[in-house]
């Protein structure tokens, strides 16, 4: 997804099988059912929750995407919704609940705190759950709308349809560093550039 | 009101500091040595009664010669009247004040706030200071540290009298405590 | 083998090198520990949380089990701990607004009218009579949406989900009229010191009247599935005990304090906001269990709804008035005004720059807050931001009591009793 793993040195398997029509109808067979049948793991906290359970309900209906049955089991869930606000407390246990995911999983960071720190710009608050998780979209808003988390999903849905078994790289775990951190010190203040990270508690200096 | 101050002038005489009303509040100022005191005695005394504890808390100031005031809520639910009883504590000493929880239970987790906030000492709380052993201060410090094998440190863990029992990479990972190394 | 209990972590190894389970030593009698009953002295521990669908919010609960009874319940709290109280250092009077949205997020528009009369009673202001009954009519919105997510997830916990849905659905009505109002669903950010941030639009009470006279309906359908329904009444009734003296002494607040027959609502007892000319009752239980905790709070909606219909009354006669106070100095003078007169954009400029100034002192405000008795502690050095914004949460208290409540129940019981306490973790962690 872009982004070097942690590990030592990148890792780039060249697959022997070269696309062709087959490859892209198992593909298409693949992605459709993923991309219509993913089953949230909803790691809610705070306000986007009760946005989200508001989703659920019946007047937004998440249950015409497939997602309406809820797993609170990990290791059930295909994409894990990040709702609220991430303190500092709570990371240790998101992170573990997205190593308990398999793959293939996806991620949504919903709502402004869990992007990048929201208006919580303090000692406590995770700035932004990238830190810690891969996300794949990114729902602002505070709350978002429920429209605007269907939008999120759809967006993530247009993604996974877009995705070949063929690319190994794509599904491969990126663990975090010694440092406990997913993405490097440098990347995350390149990365909040110009605005910055006040908080600068991951700063690499 | 000035008819529980009155009373407590009455009972209590020079141990009241001093009363204001602010914004149609109430306040009384005691030393923090006898706190407990007069707060057992606010809740008992027939006349007063004030047996619904609001709210525990404490102020710190911008100025940093002012004293850290902790602040105790009451209400009495019969009457219906409210009480704000303060008392100061000297940032150069120990912060420590007796604790309300034999009066209130409401008093327990409030208590725990007050010291992981502002580290005020609750004498006689029945977890304080042991199991919030760090303050809030320490333990974001160690949420920060990002140890991923960090462990509760012996003097954390309810089996440390159990330590000599334990099998043998048990206390190893014990020993090495939050500050072990990374592995 | 000596006796002790220990408390075994996941990374105790099941196994030592030579293949046989680990042998640790258990069963202690430290000071104030409960005996197990069946004297073996082989107590589990289970870790319900942070992450679970049924503590409502990243609560953890540490349970130490006895088979299937409940020795001891530890919860874990700060896992939501966000830093409101440092950030109200931060934040002049009116910025905190938003803040006050993000701490009970159940009831928002109930927070930030707690807040602004806080304020204004630092502040020493007098709001106007269109205000207060804009306020009351937010309040008990606020009571009505947040009632209904309890009732909703307390019957998804017990195994009931088709109330949920009903629940979420009359909550989306409101919903309509906040987002009308305000601009915003969740985070309504309603009111500013001295007044409010606008009237309610054209068709606003004619919303409102609508939702009163159908709203019974639907709770009258969740009554007719609950109240006298066997499952229901086997698994809340004698569950989760509190006495009236110890719900005192425990400072409880709202629907648990009620519920256990002490008859308190901040409404009636230290009215704001003009409620003690409103007509409603407060209804009181009698066991102090979920079922009453639940009566009560059913109870309270449909008194929500009476009180929204007097309100509307009154709004009615109010045609017109102002709702924000005539002080420039407190309250942002109108845009045009701002846009074109000398004065009104030096005041506009100084609030906006500077914030409202309050004069030295300190106020402690307590709301009927839907979850129980919601205090902001304000103190202020005479300047523009406050030196201490304590947020005196009524879950806070309530959850306290947790470890009393759930002494010798069954671990379903647990569930069950920590969704009746009707916790917020927002409003817990701060």
């Amino acid at each position: 997804m872009g982004l070097t793993p942690a590990g030592p040195g990148p890792v780039t398997e060249v697959s022997t099988m070269s696309p062709n029509w087959v490859t892209t109808r198992l593909d298409f067979l693949a992605n459709w059912a993923r991309a219509n049948s993913l089953w949230p793991m909803p790691f809610g906290t705070a306000c986007c929750a009760i946005e989200f359970m508001a989703t659920a309900a019946s007047r937004f209906d998440l249950a015409r995407f497939g997602m309406e049955r809820m797993s609170f089991s990990p290791r059930q869930a295909d994409v894990l919704i990040c709702a609220g606000r991430l303190p500092f407390k709570l990371a240790p246990v998101i992170r573990k609940i997205w190593d308990q995911m398999p793959q293939p999983k996806w991620s949504i960071s919903m709502g402004a705190c869990a992007s990048s720190g929201g208006i919580f710009d303090t000692y406590t608050m995770v700035q932004g759950i990238d830190t810690i998780i891969p996300v794949d979209v990114y729902v602002p808003g505070c709350p978002p709308r429920p429209e605007g988390l269907m939008y999120g999903i759809m967006l993530l849905q247009k993604k996974i349809k877009g995705e070949t078994f063929l690319d190994k790289d794509l599904r491969q775990e990126h663990l975090v560093g010694p440092d406990g951190l997913f993405l490097d010190p440098q990347t995350i203040d390149e990365l909040s550039e110009p605005f910055g990270n006040s908080v600068h508690q991951t700063r690499s200096a | 009101m000035t008819a529980p101050v009155g009373a407590l002038r009455g009972r209590f005489g020079a141990a009241i500091l001093r009363d204001r009303v602010s914004c149609g509040d109430t306040i009384v100022y005691v030393p923090a040595a006898r706190a407990h005191e007069v707060l057992a005695w606010l809740r008992d005394e027939p006349g007063q009664r004030f047996d619904y504890l609001t709210d525990i808390t404490a102020v710190e100031y911008r100025d940093a010669e002012r004293p850290l005031e902790v602040v105790w809520q009451l209400r009495s639910l019969a009457r219906r009247a409210d009480l704000r009883v303060k008392a100061e504590l000297d940032k150069g000493e120990a912060l420590e004040v007796d604790s309300v929880w034999d009066l209130w239970k409401g008093a327990d987790w409030l208590e725990r706030e007050v010291y992981d906030m502002f580290g005020v000492t609750f004498r006689g709380h029945p977890d304080l200071p042991l199991r919030g052993h760090f303050s809030r201060a320490e333990q974001t410090r160690q949420a920060l540290a990002a140890n991923p094998e960090a462990h509760y440190s012996l003097a954390e863990l309810s089996i440390a009298e159990a330590y000599d029992e334990l099998p043998e990479d048990m206390k190893n990972r014990l020993r090495l405590g939050e500050r072990g190394e990374v592995r | 083998m000596s006796t002790r209990t220990v408390e075994v972590g996941l990374s105790t190894p099941g196994l030592d090198p030579g293949g046989n389970p680990t042998k640790v030593p258990l069963g202690v009698k430290l000071p104030g520990y409960l005996p197990p009953s069946d004297g073996l002295g082989e107590h589990m521990l289970i870790n319900i949380g942070p992450q679970h669908p049924a503590t409502h919010g990243v609560l953890r609960l540490v349970i130490e089990l006895d088979g299937e009874t409940v020795v001891r319940v530890v919860p874990h709290i700060g896992y939501l701990h966000s830093g409101f109280e440092k950030l109200g250092e931060y934040r002049h009077y009116n910025q905190l607004v938003p803040l006050t949205d993000r701490t009970d997020y159940l009831s928002p528009m109930a927070n930030n009218v707690c807040l602004a009369l806080a304020a204004e009673k630092l502040m020493g202001i007098t709001i106007t009579e269109r205000c207060q009954v804009l306020r009351v009519i937010a309040c008990e919105i606020s009571r009505i949406i947040s009632h209904l997510v309890w009732l909703g997830t307390t019957g998804i916990d017990l195994g009931a989900f088709t109330p949920f849905l009903w629940c979420f659905y009359q909550r989306e009505r409101l919903y309509n009229l906040q987002e009308s109002w305000t601009g915003a669903r969740l985070t309504t950010s309603l009111t500013r010191v001295g007044g409010l941030m606008a009237d309610v639009p054209d068709g606003f009470e004619e919303g409102l009247r609508d939702f009163c006279r159908t709203f019974p309906r639907t709770l009258d359908e969740v009554d007719a599935m609950f109240t006298r329904n066997a499952i229901w009444c086997g698994r809340t009734q004698g569950v989760g005990v509190i006495s009236g003296p110890d719900a005192v002494n425990y400072s409880l607040s709202g629907p648990m304090l009620r519920a256990s027959g002490v008859d308190y609502d901040v409404r009636k007892d230290r009215p704001y906001l003009g409620y003690e000319t409103y007509d409603f009752d407060v209804p009181v239980g009698e066991h102090g269990d979920i079922y009453d905790r639940y009566r009560v709070r059913l109870e309270e909606m449909y008194q929500s709804a009476r009180i929204l219909d007097q309100a509307l009354d009154r709004l009615g006669l109010l045609r017109g008035a102002p709702i924000n106070i005539a002080d420039p100095r407190v309250v942002l003078p109108p845009k045009h005004r701002a846009m074109s007169d000398m004065e009104a954009m030096i005041f506009h400029f100084k609030q906006v720059m500077e914030g409202v100034k309050a004069p030295v002192g300190e106020a402690y405000l307590g709301i009927e807050n839907p979850k129980g008795e919601l205090g902001y502690y304000l103190v202020s050095d005479g300047t523009a931001k406050p030196v201490r914004w304590r947020i005196r949460p009524p879950s806070f208290l309530n959850l306290a009591c947790l470890p009393k409540l759930c002494e010798g129940v069954l671990l379903s019981d647990v569930i069950a009793i920590n969704a009746s306490v009707d916790i917020v973790m927002g409003e817990i962690d701060r």
